[in-house]
């Protein structure tokens, strides 16, 4: 099948996922116990005011009408009240999401910068020391619990050295004298856009733990990811070939196998980057970084059920998206994905 | 071929096991001291999960009793993990905790394996419209970040274990779903199976007699390893206050209640739970990891000659 | 004239963990300049190591244990893994035997081509492509030029083993190691490669090793051939006088064992037995065990190749006169 008709195919299932997705979590919101419109207006409510509610938000339909509701409100952004807050949601996200975003971006991005060569070098020398202590250190970084790992570095570098802070996204300092002018709503980027270094500095030293804690899974798992792959590429004849052809080893490995070999770990860094929004929120609790992580946490807490849904829903919605992008980023690099029919002699 | 027992097999192949053949997977596998180590470790836990109340000399404060009277003492010898915020010996804690955790851990697996396996038999032997639909929804079921899933189905009722068992357990059978359909439907062409349809053998009865017994032990396999990341997903639900109810021990929920100590000094209350709950995932992946390379002769990179 | 490859007395082993594999014992042959030589012989017999161990790319962990390869009078075994990288894909080249796996899914024809031009610094700029179109339409690829922008799945079986003769004739080598280049093709498509091959070593006057089981390819194209039997060569020589007048129980053995359409409707002649496990140490003849003249010495003592005839070596105490 051409290009086309397989980009379209993948778009459809896509789509049909998505609305799988939305069912779900209707029928998750639906089957939750109690009275939704008493837990929005809270135990003291009266039987006025809940029938209110009940008529605003489409209550009494029957359930596939309500379903429908449920999309068409969904796809205009309209993704419910958080109990806690008392706002749409959609607003609480706008402030929050930039925030994960900033970690989880900058977690994958390491991961691939650092994980991808890393592994490829440990193909190319597998066996020797190199690669049996890279074997326990990705494992170890795929075991380690996430939010125990943050504790772990927050008492060496915070209560031990005292050289990064313990926690927040900018210190109080910095937000009550040099307070950063929010445009696209990463520190990192305004701080820099509008020359307050002095915030910058102070939102970088914020972002070095969390960071780091978040980007131990992905960088351990693109390393692991890549090395099997190559392992698996350097048997291939093509690269023997290759080496009879008189290339040298380094052009060999990161120019030839490389392009082969990198494609499970490009799928894999989709699935890292939805899991990394998932350890965020472990790790944005112990850094008391102020992004969708801990405002999922605090409306566990609080009950807040809503923000759940809504929250679950945005980041599968994420997901599936980059899955989608990552299948065409294959397809753009793998041609027989693509083109269809061989040419007879 | 004839239809032996899975259980019949399956012990055959264990004692096979015992004196491997050189250069064959197994003999790899024993030589390799890590994946030898791991399985140590993990014997060691489950002994010492099922041995707690005997090995500490506080297992009601394991349990849960609290004793104000020696909160917060640093590591010494009466309390080699010291106590935490309710006077109870860590150690003790710990050592319960292994017992949520194997608990929690082990009923995940065996019913989402269960569960999934049976709809992924019946998705890859009859094919066609089952298969659609039960393929449809194991994807939207694995479109959602299994984490997040969770925590929202665990939200819904009321917080407990085994609300975040049956919660996890809804994300996790999907992929086991797929895995038996994928080995079902590579062996429902294999000429046994056709030969027992041609006679008019009972549908059911070939699944279970002849398709499953073939493809369930790298599954089992599979299962048994996963059981690591159930365990971590588990402590991860009780540190975000979803899961056992205090005082019940619980390696996440510890790690949760004594997270703030450490800015206190008090760096022992989080620590050594979380050392536990680290030490045991990391030894089930390696012994995955072994697994995986004593059975794939090219990950250990020797060229084929 | 000096032989441009001297192999002399080549020893390859495979350490495995139930003992070493010993692929090689003791292997000597020369190929002239311009000859077409074959290496003969069944699966496991040796001659794809042959060819890897000349060019020092035995798949680890093999390695060569002993030996001379002398190539244009100097050793290959002795020089330095930069100085092979110079040799290998210029003066000597390599032909694989699956061409689909052996060129590279992701890149297309072109770049394959012009990549290991570039890499020998043959041509530059602009005669990259007229020497890569070159190259292929020797090879008998009509629309040369299209076809640098094609990727190698498009292309068929046939097309692809002409890229991969292409790419092994583009820099002027002087020695091609083809190893079994027309296995995975079919029966007629083998017939037009092997023409192929044999007219352009005569225009160009390039050395081919050609290593193959079939001896029927061999007797046609080949001007020399070595027939191999678990990593020791029976019997070298003169194709002609070889295959007439055959001085080795296992060569006569293979001869016999081909169909002959005049005895239509008798068995066909096997040798008895089967090839025995690489990992034993054989003292004595490695085809006593299968051998019909099989005599005590055979068993005890291992037969040294001498000669038997004009250009005729055979390694059998029968003919040891």
């Amino acid at each position: 099948m051409s290009r086309g008709e397989y980009l379209l195919r993948r778009l459809g299932l896509g789509l049909f996922v998505i609305l799988g997705v939305l069912l779900v979590t209707f029928v998750l919101s639906r089957v939750v116990p109690g009275d939704p419109a008493r837990l929005y207006l809270g135990p003291r409510a009266s039987p006025t005011a809940l029938e209110q509610v009940r008529q605003d938000f489409g209550l009494n339909d029957p359930l596939p009408k309500q379903f429908v509701g449920y999309v068409v409100k969904t796809l205009r952004g309209d993704l419910g009240y958080s109990f806690r807050t008392k706002r749409p949601i959609l607003k609480d996200l706008r402030v929050r999401l930039p925030a994960t975003m900033e970690l989880v971006i900058s977690a994958t991005l390491l991961a691939l910068v650092l994980g991808v060569p890393v592994g490829v070098l440990g193909a190319a020398k597998r066996g020797r020391a190199f690669d049996q202590i890279s074997r326990i250190t990705t494992i170890a970084g795929v075991s380690i619990p996430a939010f125990w790992w943050a504790l772990l570095l927050q008492l060496l570098f915070f209560l031990t050295l005292h050289w990064l802070p313990l926690g927040g996204r900018v210190s109080q300092q910095v937000q009550l004298q040099h307070p950063i002018k929010l445009i696209t709503g990463s520190y990192l980027i305004d701080a820099a856009v509008t020359g307050n270094w002095f915030a910058w500095r102070d939102a970088v030293l914020h972002m070095i733990l969390p960071v780091f804690v978040l980007a131990t899974y992905p960088i351990s798992l693109a390393v692991r990811m890549t090395r099997a792959s190559m392992v698996d590429t350097l048997s291939e004849t093509y690269v023997t070939a290759a080496r009879a052809a008189g290339l040298n080893e380094r052009e060999i490995l990161f120019r030839l196998a490389l392009k082969n070999g990198i494609a499970p770990t490009l799928t894999v860094m989709g699935l890292v980057f939805a899991y990394s929004i998932t350890g965020a929120v472990l790790v944005e609790i112990i850094f008391t970084w102020p992004g969708m992580g801990s405002y999922m946490a605090d409306a566990i807490l609080n009950k807040d059920i809503y923000v759940l849904f809504a929250v679950t829903l945005v980041v599968t919605i994420i997901y599936i998206l980059i899955n989608l992008a990552v299948d065409f980023i294959q397809a753009a690099i793998d041609p027989r994905i693509r083109i269809g029919r061989e040419r007879e002699a | 071929m004839a239809p032996v027992s899975l259980g019949r097999r399956m012990l055959g192949g264990f004692l096979g096991r015992l004196r491997p053949e050189p250069g064959s997977g197994v003999w790899y596998f024993r030589r390799d001291r890590v994946a030898m180590l791991s399985i140590t470790v993990l014997v060691l836990m489950v002994l010492l999960a099922v041995f707690a109340p005997w090995l500490t000399p506080y297992p009601a404060q394991g349990r849960g009793t609290p004793n104000i009277a020696t909160k917060l003492q640093s590591p010494s010898t009466a309390h080699p993990f010291g106590t935490d915020p309710l006077g109870r010996d860590v150690l003790a804690r710990v050592l319960f905790g292994a017992r949520t955790a194997l608990i929690a851990g082990i009923t995940i697996q065996v019913v989402s394996t269960l569960f999934g396996t049976v709809l992924g038999a019946v998705a890859g032997y009859f094919g066609g419209w089952v298969d659609e639909v039960i393929m449809r929804i194991t994807d939207v079921f694995l479109a959602f970040p299994p984490l997040l899933l969770a925590m929202t189905i665990a939200s819904v009722g009321e917080p407990g274990l085994g609300n975040s068992i049956l919660a996890i357990t809804m994300t996790w059978w999907p992929w086991y779903a797929r895995l038996v359909r994928g080995q079902v439907m590579s062996v429902r062409e294999r000429e046994y199976v056709k030969a027992a349809r041609g006679i008019g053998v009972n549908d059911l009865k070939i699944i279970f007699r002849h398709v499953l017994p073939n493809v369930m032990t790298p599954i089992l396999v599979q299962s048994t390893l996963d059981l690591g990341a159930a365990i971590l997903t588990v402590s991860a639900l009780s540190f975000v206050g979803l899961g056992v109810p205090p005082p019940a021990p619980d390696w996440g929920a510890m790690v949760n209640e004594g997270r703030t100590y450490i800015q206190n000094g008090r760096w022992w209350v989080p620590t050594f739970p979380g050392l536990a709950l680290f030490v045991t995932i990391m030894a089930f992946n390696l012994l995955g990891d072994g697994i995986q390379l004593a059975a794939n002769p090219k990950a250990r990179g020797v060229g084929a000659s | 004239m000096e032989p441009i490859l001297q192999v002399q007395d080549l020893h390859v082993v495979f350490p495995t963990p139930r003992g070493d594999v010993r692929a090689l014992s003791g292997v000597s042959f020369d190929i002239e300049k311009g000859q077409m030589y074959g290496i003969v012989g069944e699966s496991g017999c040796g001659k794809t190591v042959t060819g890897r161990a000349i060019l020092r790319l035995v798949t680890p962990p093999g390695k060569v244990t002993g030996g001379r390869v002398l190539f244009h009078g100097a050793d290959l075994l002795l020089k330095s893994e930069d100085e092979m990288r110079q040799l290998r894909g210029r003066r000597i080249s390599m032909v694989f035997q699956d061409p689909s796996a052996a060129l590279n899914p992701l890149f297309t024809i072109g770049q394959q081509i012009t990549g290991i031009m570039k890499r020998h610094g043959v041509a530059q700029g602009a005669a990259l492509r007229e020497r890569a179109i070159e190259s292929l339409t020797a090879l008998g690829l009509g629309e040369a030029e299209q076809l640098l922008c094609c990727y190698p799945h498009q292309l068929s079986g046939g097309m692809q083993q002409r890229v991969m003769i292409a790419m092994a004739l583009c820099v002027e080598a002087d020695l091609i190691i083809a190893d079994e280049p027309t296995s995975c093709l079919d029966v007629t498509i083998q017939f037009q490669i092997l023409d192929l091959l044999v007219k352009l070593q005569q225009e160009r006057t390039v050395a081919i090793m050609l290593i193959t089981h079939d001896l029927g390819v061999v007797a046609e194209t080949c001007e020399r051939v070595a027939v191999f039997y678990l990593g020791r060569i029976v019997e070298r020589g003169g194709v002609r006088n070889l295959f007439h007048h055959t001085k080795h129980p296992y060569t006569q053995g293979l001869l016999a064992a081909l169909p002959d359409p005049r005895n239509w409707g008798t068995t066909l002649k096997m040798i008895p037995g089967s090839v025995p496990s690489a990992l034993e140490l054989i003292a004595g003849c490695a085809f006593a065990s299968r051998c019909e003249y099989v005599m005590d010495i055979c068993r005890r003592v291992e037969p040294p190749l001498l000669p038997v005839g004009d250009d005729h070596l055979s390694a059998c105490h029968l003919y040891a006169s």
